[in-house]
């Protein structure tokens, strides 16, 4: 018998809807014994959390290098901030390095204003009293010296704290390499 | 065409373009919203930011210059024109392969505007384009950029107000409008951007502006741009109980502006450093250029600075000791800006025209006098009767100009408070010696953004309910022609200048026909020489002028008319007249009219196209 297996068949018998049931099953159970390891780790994992709580290990997280290396390229291009801080300040008069620091800092401070919103911690002035109520948020203020008793806290604020409310760094485009902080420059 | 939601005004800027809008559902009553689209540009290579200004300016990259990666924009992986920062950013490195001032070539009628001559300064393997073909870049990227934002709500489809200078020729305008068509936009309309200045102002008033003016009064409109300078007068008058704006003057063309001040202290800050032995290297100037800006506006804002320091850093990597420091001192500013464009000066004062001497190179025709009060004083003594005319008031008896009570000013350079003081000073100096009470200074417009921001408002008013500045053209036009005396050998007959279309032609409107015909040969071009006046207001049209003052009439680009000879024998001569009128879009359009069988054809005018131009074969 010649079998070409070009040739679609017309009709459909039962041998062979036989044939592609089986198949189908196989494939089902196939998939299904696959899976059951993950599914049944899955339980068992749920489990002894419930009777046992265990501590889920810590999730650390690393930052991704892209927005950084965004935000350092936007320093050496605005502020020239790499070549700068590559510097050996010891070979240089202070007049030089102010001159020089008037580049850096007018062009970080351009690059801060027009990336990010920044605002104050604490709108307080600093070496005012001020009070912490009880659920202060830790993370914003942090409170040193003499740590005693229960809030409300009464100190000093000594330095208002800065947080970002808004961030906003250039596109990129797929395929743009961020590793080159600024090109070299060729004069043709 | 579905219906529009938003009214959007672009400020298609001689240095930056902005492009506002207005919510239409969103519109309730005086209070009328404005907002600012963010344009996404690439800024460097690979790098999109949105800007609220889209620099007007296009970079011709070498093939192996910039990966095409890198040039990806949201909405385009394949854009070749590189437009906005970036440009600029490339440009300022490679002066050779940038494109800028685009508007100001685009308004140059001495030279071909839709033929590739821009970059001008360039060698020839860079590629070039027409002033036309760099407006239409811009604005497709502001059609791009808005599409991306509102892809329901297609630019096409929304009423769209362009803004150009007051004092645009028909020619320039014409071409303003053919860009907008290009990028499927040819619905625009198109606005004076004194005039949007005076709507931003009005929309930031929320309805507090009727307070601030009254009936007989005239507002003086002093737009100063990056490197254009434009001045208007709006009349305040009062009809059925209500307020009622008419712009009554236009100011000439003068191209001068903040650019021109920047570096004027540049080269200052330059010859200083010669003079210490410091020899400053043409990359340098440009370095110096922004930070003389900087300084200068941190010096004229704050009166108690007696200098501020200016760093110029190398170009190596080595920052510290290649850095040159110098600075900018009050007195500089005071002597250099203050007293070098906007001098007290008498208003008899008029602009310098020094005659030029062996330029050979294509350039624009910069002003020759930077004395901003000097052109100021010209064209308040040039439009003394302005007001008179347009509203009935009588000037008063002594006035040696027109006397304006308010003052808008608009445009970066007026961020510096003691410019402001400094203008406002010398308007008042002007009052005071005719005996008239001071000018107020209306304010409240954001100086960069005011124009963009009063086209988006006029866009909603035009189409509702809302105070509309009434005007119409800004100038009557003429055409020239021989006047049939007696040959006298040697002697080019006398010219006269007939008027086609008279001042004040409000939009959709149409002039009566000259009593006058020409003969035109079929199948040949005609040329006619062109005139506009923007003070001869009582002209109407059929008037003949044998004489004219030397400032009355403006000689502009020629007009061009072909009769195809379709019907026609070639070489017959058919009596035509000459029509004008004003389109919904605001754009003169000139008809030669068949005296038998009124058959019409458009007249050109001439900005000449000899072949088709690069673009034009990518279009079709």
């Amino acid at each position: 018998m010649s079998i070409d297996p070009q040739v679609v068949p017309v009709t459909l018998d039962l041998f062979h809807l036989v044939l592609g049931a089986l198949v189908l099953i196989l494939i089902l159970l196939t998939l299904v014994l696959a899976l059951l390891p993950f599914l049944s780790a899955k339980q068992k994992k749920a489990q002894v959390e419930v009777s046992e709580e265990m501590p889920a290990p810590p999730v650390l997280t690393e930052s991704q290098p892209t927005a950084a290396l965004q935000l350092l390229g936007l320093l050496q291009q605005e502020a020239r901030f790499i070549d700068f801080i590559g510097e050996e300040l010891q070979h240089h008069a202070d007049a030089d390095i102010g001159a020089a620091a008037r580049v850096v800092h007018e062009g970080c401070r351009r690059v801060i204003q027009q990336h990010l919103k920044l605002e104050p911690v604490m709108t307080e002035s600093e070496g005012a009293r001020v009070t912490l109520e009880k659920g202060f948020n830790a993370a914003e203020i942090r409170i040193i010296g003499n740590i005693v008793g229960a809030p409300p806290f009464q100190g000093s604020l000594i330095h208002k704290g800065w947080k970002v409310r808004d961030i906003r760094l250039p596109l990129m485009a797929e395929g743009h390499d961020p590793r080159v902080l600024a090109p070299a420059e060729v004069e043709l | 065409m579905s219906q529009a939601e938003f009214a959007v005004g672009i400020d298609l800027g001689t240095t930056n373009s902005v492009l506002s809008f207005v919510r239409l559902d969103a519109v309730a009553g005086e209070e009328i919203p404005v907002d600012v689209l963010a344009i996404p540009q690439l800024v460097t290579p690979g790098a999109i930011e949105s800007r609220p200004q889209l620099p007007s300016f296009l970079y011709q990259a070498h093939p192996d210059e910039i990966r095409s990666e890198d040039c990806t924009l949201p909405w385009s992986s394949v854009e070749r024109s590189l437009v906005g920062e970036i440009a600029r950013h490339l440009g300022s490195k490679t002066p050779i392969r940038l494109v800028g001032s685009a508007k100001s070539w685009l308004s140059h009628a001495q030279v071909d505007r839709k033929s590739p001559i821009l970059p001008v300064q360039s060698p020839p393997e860079v590629t070039r384009i027409s002033p036309l073909d760099a407006s239409t870049a811009y604005l497709r990227h502001l059609k791009s950029a808005w599409d991306a934002q509102f892809p329901e709500s297609p630019l096409a489809d929304q009423d769209l107000v362009i803004t150009v200078p007051a004092s645009f020729d028909p020619g320039a305008r014409e071409l303003t409008v053919e860009a907008a068509r290009r990028v499927g936009l040819g619905h625009a309309v198109l606005l004076e951007e004194p005039q949007s200045a005076v709507y931003s102002w009005i929309q930031a008033s929320g309805g507090e502006w009727r307070n601030q003016v009254r009936p007989g009064e005239t507002i003086l409109v002093v737009d100063v741009g990056g490197g254009t300078t434009d001045f208007s007068l709006i009349a305040v008058s009062e009809a059925e109980g209500s307020l009622t704006l008419e712009r009554v003057a236009i100011g000439d063309h003068i191209l001068l502006g903040g650019d021109n001040m920047d570096l004027a202290l540049a080269y200052g800050i330059r010859a200083k450093l010669d003079r210490e032995g410091k020899r400053l290297e043409p990359w340098q100037l440009q370095c110096l250029t922004h930070g003389a800006r900087d300084a200068k506006e941190k010096l004229l804002g704050d009166a108690s600075l007696t200098d501020v320091a200016i760093a110029v850093p190398s170009r190596g990597s080595s920052l510290i000791g290649g850095t040159l420091r110098t600075n900018l001192t009050r007195d500089e500013v005071l002597g250099t800006v203050v007293d070098g464009f906007f001098p007290m000066i008498s208003i008899e004062s008029r602009p310098q025209q020094a005659a030029r001497a062996g330029l050979t190179t294509l350039s624009l025709p910069y002003a020759q006098d930077a004395r901003i009060t000097a052109h100021l004083a010209a064209f308040l003594s040039r439009h003394i009767d302005a007001a008179h005319q347009a509203s009935g008031l009588v000037p008063e008896g002594s006035s040696r100009f027109l006397h304006p009570s308010a003052v808008l000013l608009n445009g970066g350079v007026f961020r510096s408070k003691e410019l402001v003081d400094r203008l406002l000073a010398v308007i008042n100096r002007w009052l005071e010696e005719d005996g008239a009470s001071p000018a107020c200074l209306l304010d409240g417009i954001d100086l960069d953004l005011a124009v963009s921001r009063g086209a988006a408002y006029y866009g909603n008013v035009r189409n509702g309910p809302g105070v509309r500045i009434r005007g119409g053209t800004g100038a009557a036009y003429y055409v020239g022609v021989e006047s049939s005396v007696p040959a006298v050998p040697g002697i080019a007959p006398p010219l006269e200048a007939l008027c086609i279309a008279p001042f004040g032609m409000e939009e959709g409107s149409e002039a009566a026909l000259p009593p006058y015909e020409f003969g035109l040969i079929v199948g040949e071009p005609v040329h006619f020489r062109f005139f506009s006046s923007k003070v001869r207001r009582l002209d109407e049209v059929g008037t003949r002028l044998d004489w004219w003052a030397e400032d009355e009439l403006q000689e502009l680009a020629a007009i061009e008319i072909t009769l195809p000879a379709e019907q026609y024998l070639q070489g017959e001569v058919v009596p035509v007249v000459l029509g004008a009128r004003v389109t919904e879009t605001g754009t003169l359009q000139l008809e030669a009219v068949a005296r038998d069988g009124g058959q019409r054809w458009k007249v050109e005018f001439e900005v000449r196209e000899r072949e088709a131009s690069s673009t034009d074969i990518m279009a079709s």
